[in-house]
């Protein structure tokens, strides 16, 4: 038999094949392209009409950006140095980079203060945002609104002290009894920086003279500073209003919960430019007459009120995720309502709710660009007005927005990615 | 030996009020009714003060007298000897319409970004991820002044339309795409059976709402053919008729006529006039909500699980109806509740119009009506009043809807 099979095979191999490379289509770059490009005939269509935009879009925009002009004093001397080519002035950023930055009243020997107030601002956030660092820095993050308030508006420097000793009493009367009694503390600290306020308010002087930094007033702030402090102070002072008004929904009593709905339901029916229209026309009639509210604070007031209900939505949905059995174990511990609230059940809900306080902290910043339209001098109140305006850059939209658009985006996509590694940082369950 | 205890004093001490479980909500919520109510009288003692000062009342009187300023674009007869409450009506008549076509245009835009952005092709997919961050980092209100400006920059002027050499022509000598909008046909009705324009134009629409319910009926009796008898009648052919024909037979009775747009001078007369403002709005207001829209659409069709579509595939469908009758219907349940508050986002920023000078509610009533007027409060409040209840009416049918395609559960 055996024979007979050698006999019959006209071939065997005495040694291994040598491996060959793959079929050309079937490797690398051929191949990915195959796959991920032209799969099939709608899919190369498609690809191939992407191409076309993504051409035609380079095409029109890179040697626009690569020839601009960028050291002209007007748009008339920019056309001049240019000679027909098309390409973008953007010499007027660079001439009006101040403007376009602190708005066009804020001093300009004091721009070092802004600058400064910015810098630590990202100290003062980064305990904040990065739970990894050592915990004793928020106490430079807790000092640091006074200071900033002090470098941006100047004057005495005595104010900022007050409203800091103030806060530290009440700080410090809540750490006494708060732990025991939260309402206790919390109004016991209120009434400490009210008393505290009454006795060191007579050290503030009248006058804002002869102070170490100039005083500047509000209505002087502008450009993408003014964005910013916006954005900062609002989404800053919306979380615990939000996380109140978050808990008063939730809440057992008819009466709390129904202020809390009304209030969350009203501000989220209603656009933010009505809110700025209260803000700019009739907030000042619900102040006393002698009270000067400026526009700052009154916007600040409206969106701080506007994001609050967003969060507290955000939040509640938080508070809604968390399982039933936390609120029950917080009881069966015998915790009081605000101990529960405090030790378990907001640490988890917040959590849960950080990446939506985040995507609404963006929206907020993105939105405090409607400033413009009650006259506020922002980003885009300076572009729209006093730059465009002016006859040396009357025509340059597409430099100007483009800036703006792109100081937006870095902004709004660095906050976003920072959203995203924080959800990836907080998941601890299910790996 | 047994401790004898007094017994809980069973007298009412006020400390109860605070520390006992069956006062203390009770309390509370007097406390914070007091303080709301001190609130609002303080805030009220303020206004009447303040309006006394200042030598006002509020008083709603001002809506009847002459507003004095035009309009651009209105749906409704208005001219410059109108009242406010005319301007108001327009106003608002001008936000919903960019509201629903922003609405319908952004739907369309998002799912269709959102689906290519799943789709395996790498380019593609790409490609609408930077749409997507691009308008989503980006402030509406940059994108709206940006497209208002491609707008103005991109279309020709009226008057190249002039002459022997002119540089832009009209489509069809029907349509004109010009800076300040665009011009398309205006249809007439000549021989109305009611007497008002807009009571034909309400006949018609009642028409189309009947032939639209016929079409559901038709759709119902097939699906109860296919349950009965395994298949299903052509319907295409009877929705045809029962559409065309009533409308057809409707618009010959009424004689209708089409009001083609002109030059004449340096503009263009007669059709109707799509205004800049309103083409910019509607471009921004839906390539910006879009961008949000996809990005809800992409998460919806991945949360259904890679089992169904298998599943689906496994039975022998093919690949179009496994995204239509599998995945769709589930991925819907869970991106219809945030494209209701995309809805929602979109009214609101449509009252960003006032950047680009859009007549809609808030630059007639909250702009000029104000401004001439001065009656700040009653203003701001009509306005308020407005966008709260457009509001709620969106979120309740959409809520309505939410409901409809929820899973039953029994």
């Amino acid at each position: 038999m055996s024979d007979q099979s050698t006999n019959s095979i006209a071939f065997v191999a005495s040694g291994d094949i040598p491996q060959s490379p793959p079929p050309a289509l079937e490797a690398g770059a051929v191949k990915w392209m195959r796959e991920n490009l032209f799969s099939s005939i709608p899919n190369s269509i498609l690809t191939l009409v992407a191409l076309a935009l993504i051409y035609k879009i380079g095409m029109n925009t890179i040697p626009w950006i690569a020839n601009g002009v960028w050291n002209t004093k007007s748009l008339a001397e920019c056309r001049d140095v240019l000679d027909g080519t098309v390409a973008g002035c953007f010499s007027v950023l660079t001439e009006r980079w101040n403007q376009l930055l602190y708005g066009f009243k804020y001093p300009s020997d004091q721009y070092w203060r802004p600058n400064l107030a910015l810098v630590l601002m990202l100290f003062a956030a980064a305990p904040v945002l990065f739970f990894d660092l050592p915990r004793k820095l928020l106490t430079f993050t807790a000092v640091y609104p006074f200071l900033a308030f002090w470098l941006i508006w100047g004057g005495p420097v005595i104010t900022p002290i007050v409203a800091l000793l103030g806060c530290a009493a009440a700080a410090w009367v809540f750490n006494k009894y708060g732990k025991a009694n939260f309402a206790l503390g919390f109004f016991g600290g209120i009434v400490a920086a009210l008393i505290v306020w009454k006795i060191t308010g007579f050290a503030i002087p009248e006058s804002t003279d002869g102070t170490w930094l100039q005083a500047v007033a509000s209505r002087d702030l502008g450009g993408f500073m003014l964005n910013l402090m916006l954005g900062v102070t609002c989404v800053s002072l919306s979380v615990p209003l939000g996380i109140a008004l978050a808990l008063g929904r939730q809440s057992s009593m008819p009466l709390i919960k129904g202020i809390c709905v009304v209030f969350i339901e009203f501000i989220r029916g209603v656009p933010l430019i009505t809110l700025l229209f209260v803000a700019s026309v009739m907030l000042s009639y619900f102040f006393p007459p002698d009270a000067t509210v400026d526009l700052f604070l009154r916007v600040v007031i409206m969106i701080t009120m506007f994001s609050a209900a967003y969060i507290a939505e955000v939040i509640r949905g938080g508070l809604a995720a968390l399982p039933k059995g936390q609120y029950e174990a917080a009881d069966s511990l015998g915790l009081d309502y605000a101990q529960a609230m405090r030790l378990i059940i907001l640490p988890q809900a917040l959590k849960i709710s950080i990446p939506g306080i985040v995507n609404v902290a963006v929206g907020l910043f993105k939105d405090t660009t409607l400033v413009s339209v009650i006259s506020m001098f922002d980003l885009v109140g300076m572009i729209r007005g006093p730059i465009l305006a002016a006859t040396e850059w009357n025509g340059v939209y597409w430099e100007l927005l483009g800036f703006a658009a792109v100081l937006f985006f870095i902004v709004c996509y660095g906050i976003s990615q920072y959203s995203q590694w924080l959800e990836r940082r907080l998941a601890t369950d299910h790996r | 030996m047994t401790i004898m205890t007094d017994p809980p004093n069973s007298g009412f001490r006020l400390s109860q009020l605070f520390s006992d479980t069956r006062y203390r909500s009770m309390t509370f919520q007097v406390i914070a009714f007091i303080a709301l109510l001190l609130m609002f009288a303080y805030l009220g003692n303020n206004l009447i003060n303040n309006l006394r000062a200042a030598g006002l009342n509020i008083s709603y009187s001002f809506l009847g007298e002459r507003a004095g300023y035009d309009l651009n674009q209105s749906l409704v007869p208005y001219d410059s000897e109108s009242t406010h409450a005319r301007a108001a009506i327009a106003g608002l008549l001008n936000t919903l319409l960019v509201a629903i076509l922003s609405c319908v245009s952004a739907t369309i835009l998002g799912v269709t970004a959102g689906v290519l952005r799943l789709s395996n092709n790498w380019l593609v997919s790409k490609l609408m991820a930077v749409y997507v961050e691009i308008f989503r980092n980006i402030p509406v209100l940059i994108w709206l002044i940006i497209i208002s400006t491609i707008v103005a920059s991109s279309m020709p002027l009226p008057r190249a339309f002039r002459g022997e050499d002119a540089t832009a022509s009209m489509i069809f000598d029907a349509v004109a795409f010009t800076n300040r909008g665009v011009y398309i046909p205006k249809p007439l009705l000549e021989h109305g059976i009611f007497a008002s324009a807009s009571a034909n134009w309400l006949l018609v629409l009642v028409v189309l709402g009947v032939s639209l319910f016929a079409s559901t009926r038709v759709g119902r009796w097939a699906n109860a053919q296919q349950e009965a008898t395994g298949d299903r009648p052509q319907t295409l052919w009877i929705n045809l008729g029962i559409f065309v024909v009533p409308f057809a037979v409707l618009m010959l009775i009424m004689g209708l006529t089409w009001d083609y747009p002109y030059l004449k001078g340096f503009n263009f007369t007669g059709g109707t006039q799509i205004g800049r403002p309103l083409i910019a709005l509607w471009f921004a207001l839906s390539i910006y909500t879009g961008a949000f829209i996809a990005e809800n659409v992409r998460a919806g069709i991945q949360a259904v699980s890679k089992g169904q579509s298998e599943a689906a595939a496994a039975l022998g469908l093919r690949q179009g109806r496994v995204m239509k009758l599998v995945i769709l219907p589930q991925a819907l349940r869970i991106i219809v509740p945030p494209l209701i508050s995309q809805f929602l986002n979109i009214t609101k920023n449509s009252s960003l119009a006032i950047a680009v000078g859009y007549a809609d509610i808030t630059a007639t009533l909250g702009g000029i009506t104000l401004n001439q007027t001065g009656r700040a409060i009653e203003c701001v409040l009509l306005l308020m009043l407005f966008y709260l209840t457009a509001s709620l009416m969106i979120s309740g049918a959409m809520n309505l809807y939410n409901a409809s395609i929820k899973l039953k559960e029994r």
